[in-house]
């Protein structure tokens, strides 16, 4: 069980999250404006890497709140966790 | 009774307190603080199961956790039964009562030994090659034959009735393994004060030196069986296993521990020799040999012989030696033995025979003697064999550790310390220089060679997989089934891939090498269950009303975790005609319905509104106070997520409902929306699903019976509104909403007054003829009438327009979650599934929910289905059977047959408008 540390609480386990999917998908601030390449380009296409990886997750069972955390996906070392709007390390 | 192989002193058991038991029916005695094993041994018991496959007589191979053959069922009663349990692992207590398992009729004499016979025509592979066709008498011939057959032990058929507990640890240092490694990283670490827990798997470990430190915990008989990321660590700890009467103790403990840092130091085991006959009865490994004697006095043999390429054997013939058996002959496969292990043994006597080999074996339930590579017969009772060491590194390999390849002393270790993480003593690599052998003993001359003993594969069978054109050793595994066993190949998987590599002419380390996986040794699922079983699998939720229904008869449901009364059946009535009394008395006169399980959430803040907006595809900006509408809620992909009703309490405050189980979810998408994407709004989100118990009134009646209790609020109110006042003298928000298309209130008290409110207007409800009704009668009316529950008639692939609710869409809005999504090509193609109403033919036939809808009564195998019925009622008030379900452009089909899958054949139903009752609303006004 991975121990996470939420930016606002601290270290818990994982128990306590959801995980909410890939980390800084930013939503068109027009979604009217885009085309449907654009669209299907935000809402389906997701990366799958190997290695540093960009997600959110919600402490759920705590303060509710989304975070962002840069987790290596071979070894599950998070490597940071940062508030929502904070550029990635 | 004497326990003739037992020595007069010596080892760790308790010779004063004899302990009696059984084996296969027989009585036996042997000693507190013995195994199964031992205390078998003891009394020159080897013979302790048949093999997997071949039904092959097998004897102990080892003292410990990797046992391959003597797996035994331990049995209190019909429930407390044990199957394959390693020997070497039970702790024997007064009455202990084991069998032997995978045999027929007994263990000595049994039919299914014919497989050895035929051993030459089971190879690898045989199943797959042998049952390939006909495809059906797989199961009905093959299949059960085998299983018979093959197998291990057989289940308790009763439930467990013994409990498990579970408990949460934190700790600086987590060893595992209480060796001499073990027990001395606890003693460097323990002065610091850090807070240590030592486990280990047998019952008593050297942790006497321990016991002065109060930071150190110890736990006996608890294997660490699991390595999971971030230093999380499952433990077994047992706790009556080794009684002989547990009480109303917990059985085992499951141990959760996060740990700062983790010691390793879980040894090595040994390697048996691949060898002809090399898993007769009495033939064992020679460290196992050792700790029979050494920890429970016990020889494992009179005359023996020792097999070996590693010095420790030497030590172990010494030892039995000393204590009386006669070591007869070492056999070496080196050329030249050296060492001072080698010349202890020259100046006891016993003779050394330098690059020899067994090549064969004699004897039926127990070996007899050994034929060396030079033709001598040698008579013998027992047979120790040592091929060397190998790291136990599976909870390393676990923690995804890399191992690297020792190629002097021919194993894999681990390749350094992780974060967190280190290995010490054997389990590091940090064995003496003594030897080893991997592979097949050159000069065998036939006769089945055994690899891995518990899956019953021969040296054979893995060659004969590389010669088939198995490469890797993933595949070679897989198809020889080698180290797929419960042991994990934990005394096999050296040697398999040794002969695999030879076999393919490669290094040993290119062949690879397959993954430990958790657990270590198998875990009862007892021991996961814990308490979360009978009633306390899933937590329970219960309106505030529950007491209430109980009392009232009514029959209970599963909606999410949540008890919902179903219906209140009276008087013997069954389900159905229950349900079918309550809509009929709601639609006459009135129900009262529970409905607190509805979802709520208050939004608040000066741009609730615009947040709604956003959230929902209806318009909220124009929604006056003390107004309500129907909401309904997409996912950005432009499909139906929830609905309910929203209202507006003040220009800032919305009190929004959703559905029962969709509450959570709903909940979250505000949050993600509002935390990330619209973080400038100033809304406020809280649940308070729990807050409100909601109370439904519905029917004719409905105004009557609220009319007395109301005294600040008009009832006159109009549909869709909501009225803050006092219901029953308790502080209400009243809606007026209608879910069943009669005259309508809901009733929001707070939850702690619900049975008060309750009380009052049931009392005034029985006056009117009115009646308790449940979810199924909820149910009834609201399909009668066409409203959609989001998750039956929805599936998270249907949009607002599929289910013709495209009103609700504020089209003028620049945007809300799923818009973009709606103008899809997909979602907007002329042959989308659309929602309909069904009436069948029969009109007393209910189709069953989820049956296909296709255009012919005898649609060809594989042919395209129209779309599928999402609900089906039998209902009361229309006197006949009503359906809803989703057709390929269904609203231009008006009148069209279609037919509905049941499991026998089809049956005919016309398409109509999914309102069944009082199309044009006026029963609303009551
Ligand atoms: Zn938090």
């Amino acid at each position: 069980m991975l121990l996470i540390p939420c930016p606002w609480c601290g270290p818990r386990p994982e128990l306590e999250f959801r995980h909410a999917g890939q980390a800084h998908i930013a939503r068109p601030a027009d979604p009217s404006a885009t085309s449907d390449a654009e669209w299907t380009e935000f809402l389906f296409l997701r990366s799958n890497p190997k290695g540093r990886h960009a997600e959110r997750w919600r402490h759920a069972s705590g303060c509710n709140r989304f975070f962002n955390c840069v987790r290596d996906t071979v070894s599950d070392t998070i490597l940071a966790t940062y508030k929502p709007g904070e550029a990635a390390p | 009774m004497t326990q003739p192989f037992r020595t007069e002193a010596g080892g760790q058991i308790d010779r004063s307190r004899p302990v009696r038991f059984s084996f296969d029916g027989r009585a036996y005695v042997g000693y507190a603080g013995d195994t199964l094993a031992s205390a078998l041994l003891a009394n020159g018991v080897h013979l302790m199961g048949r093999s997997y496959k071949y039904h092959r007589p097998r004897g102990v191979l080892s003292a410990g956790a990797e046992e391959p053959n003597a797996l035994v069922n331990v049995a209190r009663d019909a429930a407390r039964s044990a199957p394959n349990l390693r020997a070497t692992q039970v702790e024997l207590y007064e009455g202990l009562t084991a069998t032997s398992q995978n045999r027929f009729p007994s263990l000595g004499f049994d039919l299914g030994a014919i497989n050895d016979v035929c051993a030459p025509l089971l190879g690898a592979g045989f199943y797959y090659k042998t049952f390939m066709a006909p495809r059906g008498a797989w199961f009905k011939l093959y299949e059960p034959i085998i299983r018979h057959a093959a197998g291990l032990g057989r289940a308790p058929v009763a439930p467990d009735p013994d409990r498990y507990a579970n408990r949460y640890a934190h700790c600086d240092l987590l060893i595992a393994g209480g060796g001499p490694a073990g027990v001395q990283a606890a003693l460097e670490a323990a002065p610091s004060g850090q807070r240590i827990i030592i486990a280990d798997d047998n019952p008593g470990f050297d942790s006497a030196t321990l016991a002065g430190f109060a930071n150190v915990t110890c736990l006996p008989r608890t294997t660490v069986f699991g390595y999971f990321p971030h230093n999380f660590l499952g433990l077994a700890e047992r706790l009556t296993d080794h009684l002989a009467d547990p009480g109303d103790r917990a059985r085992e403990r499951l141990w959760q521990v996060r740990a700062k840092q983790v010691s390793l130091a879980t040894g090595a085991i040994e390697r048996p020799l691949v060898f002809a006959g090399n898993d007769r009865p009495g033939i064992m490994l020679a460290g196992a040999a050792r700790t029979y004697l050494d920890r429970y006095g016990v020889l494992v043999g009179k005359r023996v012989v020792v097999f070996t390429a590693c010095d420790t054997a030497y030590a172990a013939a010494v030892a039995l030696h000393r204590a009386g058996s006669q070591v007869v002959a070492i056999l070496d496969l080196r050329d030249s033995p050296g060492g001072p292990e080698v010349a202890a043994v020259r100046e006891a006597g016993i003779a050394v025979y330098p690059a020899s080999s067994i090549v064969g074996t004699q004897g039926r339930l127990r070996v007899r003697s050994v034929t060396t590579g030079a033709g001598l017969r040698i008579a013998c009772d027992a047979v120790l064999m040592s091929g060397g060491w190998t790291p136990s590194v599976h909870l390393y390999s676990q923690a995804r550790g890399k191992l690297v390849y020792d190629e002097e002393r021919q194993f894999f270790r681990p390749a350094g310390p992780l974060p967190g993480l280190r290995c010490v003593g054997a389990c590091n690599g940090d064995l003496p220089e003594s030897g080893g052998f991997l592979g097949v003993v050159p000069g065998q001359r036939g006769g089945p060679a055994f690899v891995d003993f518990q899956n019953d594969v021969k040296a054979s069978d893995i060659q004969g997989a590389v010669a088939e054109g198995f490469r890797s050793i993933e595949h070679v595994k897989r198809y020889t089934t080698t180290g797929m066993a419960t042991d994990q190949g934990k005394t096999s998987n050296m040697n398999a891939l040794a002969i695999a590599a030879q076999q393919l002419g490669q290094p040993l380390p290119s062949v690879g090498l397959t993954t430990f996986r958790m657990p270590y040794t198998p875990v009862t699922l007892g021991l996961f269950a814990g308490a979360a079983r009978g009633e306390l699998f899933d937590p329970v939720r219960q309106a505030p009303l529950h007491d209430w229904a109980q009392a009232a008869g009514a029959v209970f449901e599963d909606v999410g975790l949540w008890k919902r009364a179903r219906a209140f059946p009276r008087g013997g009535e069954d389900l159905h005609a229950a349900v079918a009394r309550e809509c009929r008395t709601v639609r006459e006169a009135a129900g009262l319905f529970d409905a607190s399980t509805l979802g709520k959430v208050e939004v608040v803040g000066p741009d609730a509104a615009e947040f709604l907006n956003r959230l929902y595809t209806n318009s909220w900006s124009k929604l006056a106070v003390g107004r309500c509408r129907y909401g309904l809620m997409l996912t950005e992909a432009g499909f139906v997520m929830d609905d309910g009703v929203v209202a507006r309490l003040t220009v800032d405050r919305f009190h929004v409902t959703t559905t029962t189980t969709g509450a959570p979810r709903v909940l979250a998408q505000m949050e993600d929306y509002l935390q990330t994407e619209f973080p400038e709004l100033k809304v406020w989100l809280t649940s308070t699903t729990e807050q409100w118990a909601v109370i439904a009134v519905q029917g004719p009646r409905a105004r009557a019976i609220l009319a007395p209790h109301v005294s600040d609020i008009d009832l006159a109110m109009p549909h869709m509104s909501v009225r803050e006042g006092r219901v029953a003298g308790v502080p209400a928000r009243l809606f007026r909403v209608s879910f069943t298309g009669e005259l309508g209130f809901e009733v929001n008290v707070p939850a702690g007054q619900a049975q008060r409110v309750w009380d009052v207007l049931w009392a005034e409800a029985v006056k009117h003829g009115a009646c308790a009704y449940g979810t199924e009668a909820m149910h009834v009316l609201r399909a009668e009438k066409g409203y959609i529950i989001v998750g039956q008639d929805t599936d998270g692939t249907v949009t607002p327009d599929d289910l013709g609710l495209g009103w609700a869409i504020g089209r003028s809005k620049p945007d809300f979650v799923g818009k973009r999504s709606l103008l899809r090509e997909d979602l907007i193609k002329a042959d989308r599934p659309q929602f309909v109403g069904l009436l069948t033919v029969d009109p007393v036939r209910v189709p069953e929910e989820g049956a296909q809808i296709v255009p012919v009564a005898a649609p060809a195998v594989g042919s395209h289905a129209l779309g599928h019925v999402t609900s089906a009622y039998s209902s009361a008030t229309l006197n006949r059977s009503i359906a809803l379900g989703l057709v390929e452009g269904g609203r231009g089909r008006m009148g069209e047959v279609v037919h509905l899958t049941t499991a026998s054949g089809t049956i005919p139903a016309v398409i109509a408008e999914p309102v069944f009752y009082d199309r044009e609303g006026g029963r609303l006004d009551g």
